[in-house]
């Protein structure tokens, strides 16, 4: 069997509250193999979103193992991480995180600036990328003229478009009405069934965690069941 | 490319925010222009003396006057060129407010002052009048004043009223130089009072011309030696020291509007930063969703940074651009200052201190966006 695209052995983070140290995660072993889709699910103030932040290296943990395909990206430094997480992983965040003053087209083409790409290629891109999640009619508005689920829909262009190894999701569906959550994940279904994309999905909602196909339970910051 | 895109979108995000921090900022450095233009219109008359004029006075007091006999004595220094007499008048030109300078000096008071500018025939022709005067530029602009135009004047040290006869206008070599003073003739006002039996044969100043500006404090010494232990003891000093000596007499004034200058630009540096502290905080998921993505912490310092320059260089610049007819106005109006122009200096002092506040303002949100923790910063609601 091919090595995991992430590592997680004896995981544990905890955060400085009042000046006590509150323990968010606690020996967490688990692996994500290339081309997964899997949520991490659990009660707030479980350790999810932490363990995601973790995966995704915007944290860093106490102590354990953290291998993303075999780098240890706790070990990294903040500047090597900004690049590490530049080139491998594209963020889908329940408030969409979108700059407000660029177009859908220039939020999009966000993580590009920072490769090597020229103008044309990464127009190309983006333009692609756009018509994949249907929003190639609104590539020259601002997020302020889109509604919830088109804004998400950029977000995941945004996500896409650098074509990362990972992509990870935090509550993508948490801001959105049923329809609309229903359309982003049958959206993030597709890319990972058709473009074979690695998810990672954290929600508290079973509706969306069935979209994935493997869930992970987390309560108290342990580990419970990998279904 | 892409970095100034951003800084320009963000910069006017808020419109109505970015218009008043402008405003702000334009006001505040056409307030600091104006008030360093009258602080170097305090001091044009210093900075346009001559190094190689010296000015020879009562050693007790300039309300002390020395005998019209110490002249060629003065003369007799090493060092010394020319000398010209010259007495305040102080008269009222028919009333106080209409007031500016007028000084009886001797006919050669001119060939000490080359920066003034006369036309041989209208010297000539003052030479000739015994009630002649001379007046500047400035003078004769702001009363309209023309040559052959008799000026009464009434006498407040020496009392009576004076007419004159303007018999020629001067020019200022350049626009640095004061001309708002009227010049009579010494000998005129010396007679004048020797027949009415009042003080005679006494000069205010002796205006001293000397070979060369090094010899300044030597001559200056070997004057004041000639005049030891007599009973009108002289000082002499540079035409410039004797200037700054009046100015010295304001210096409290000076004092204070060069500190509400500095106060203006502290004001402006708080509000300034107050913008910067909150359009930073509140992008401060932005921020955080940039680094997520991959930007650096420079990069997020350059774009507060940017944004505090063009917010200062914009207004930085209209107020500099407002302070030229700011200055005419005030020059028109209240006329108090014969010069009153905006100097390169004051123009650089503006930019710098627009720069400087773009530059401290930005400081503490920047280093804040810089080191914004991710995680931290995405929680964070503006």
């Amino acid at each position: 069997m091919a090595a995991p695209l992430v590592e997680i052995q004896h995981l544990a983070k905890s955060y400085t509250r009042g000046g006590q140290a509150v323990p968010v995660l606690s020996d967490i072993t688990l692996d994500i193999h290339a081309g997964d889709f899997t949520a991490l699910m659990g009660p707030s103030g479980s350790g999810k979103t932490t363990l995601l932040n973790l995966i995704a290296g915007i944290d860093k943990p106490d102590s354990g193992l953290l291998r993303v395909q075999g780098v240890d990206i706790a070990a990294l430094d903040e500047g090597a991480l900004a690049d590490w997480r530049a080139a491998h992983v594209g963020f889908i965040f329940q408030f969409y995180n979108l700059m407000p003053v660029l177009t859908a087209y220039e939020n999009v083409e966000l993580p590009l600036i920072l490769t090597g790409l020229s103008r044309a290629e990464r127009r190309d891109r983006v333009e692609l990328t756009l018509s994949v999640v249907g929003l190639a009619d609104r590539m020259k508005h601002y997020p302020n003229e889109l509604s919830g689920g088109q804004q998400q829909r950029v977000a995941i262009a945004r996500a896409v478009v650098g074509d990362p190894t990972l992509i990870v999701a935090d509550e993508p569906t948490g801001d959105l009405d049923r329809v609309s959550a229903a359309d982003i994940l049958a959206m993030m279904q597709r890319l990972n069934r058709e473009l074979g994309k690695t998810i990672i999905l954290v929600t508290h909602d079973l509706n969306a965690a069935k979209a994935a196909n493997t869930i992970v339970h987390l309560e108290k910051g342990e580990l419970l069941v990998s279904a | 490319m892409f970095l100034l895109k951003l800084v320009l979108r963000n910069a006017f995000r808020h419109r109505l925010r970015t218009l008043l921090t402008v405003t702000g900022l334009a006001v505040a450095v056409l307030a600091y222009g104006m008030l360093q233009t009258v602080v170097d219109a305090w001091y044009a008359g210093a900075a346009s003396a001559s190094g190689t004029r010296l000015v020879t006075r009562s050693a007790i007091s300039l309300a002390v006057f020395l005998p019209a006999s110490y002249e060629t004595r003065i003369r007799g220094v090493e060092g010394v060129k020319r000398i010209a007499r010259s007495n305040w008048f102080g008269g009222i030109y028919q009333e106080p407010k209409n007031f500016f300078p007028q000084f009886a000096v001797s006919d050669n008071y001119l060939e000490l002052y080359p920066e003034f500018v006369l036309a041989e025939d209208q010297r000539a022709a003052w030479l000739r009048d015994r009630k002649g005067a001379l007046i500047g530029r400035q003078l004769a602009d702001k009363f309209g004043f023309r040559v052959g135009d008799v000026l009464p004047v009434r006498g407040t040290i020496d009392p009576g009223t004076w007419e004159f006869v303007v018999r020629g206008i001067f020019d200022g070599s350049d626009s640095s130089k004061v001309t708002s003073h009227l010049l009579f003739h010494w000998d005129y006002l010396n007679e004048t009072m020797r027949k009415s039996g009042r003080r005679a044969n006494f000069v205010g100043v002796y205006l001293v011309g000397i070979d060369d500006i090094d010899n300044v404090a030597q001559i200056s010494t070997s004057i004041d030696a000639e005049f030891r232990n007599s009973l009108a003891e002289t000082l002499t000093e540079s035409e410039q020291a004797f200037q700054l000596g009046f100015v010295a007499m304001s210096d409290q004034i000076i004092a204070a509007i060069r500190i509400v200058s500095y106060v203006v630009i502290l004001i402006i540096l708080a509000v300034m930063a107050n913008t910067m502290a909150m359009s930073a905080r509140e992008r401060t998921s932005e921020y955080a969703t940039l680094k997520a993505i991959g930007f650096g912490p420079s990069f997020l310092a350059l774009l507060i940074l940017g944004e505090s320059l063009l917010i200062c260089v914009v207004g930085g610049a209209l107020g500099m651009a407002l302070t030229f007819p700011a200055a005419a106005f005030f020059k028109n109006v209240a006329a108090i200052f014969p010069i009153f122009a905006v100097s390169g200096g004051t123009l650089l002092l503006q930019a710098s201190c627009a720069l400087a506040v773009a530059l401290v303002a930005a400081l503490v949100p920047a280093v804040r966006a810089a080191r914004v923790r991710i995680v931290d910063g995405l929680r964070a609601i503006a």
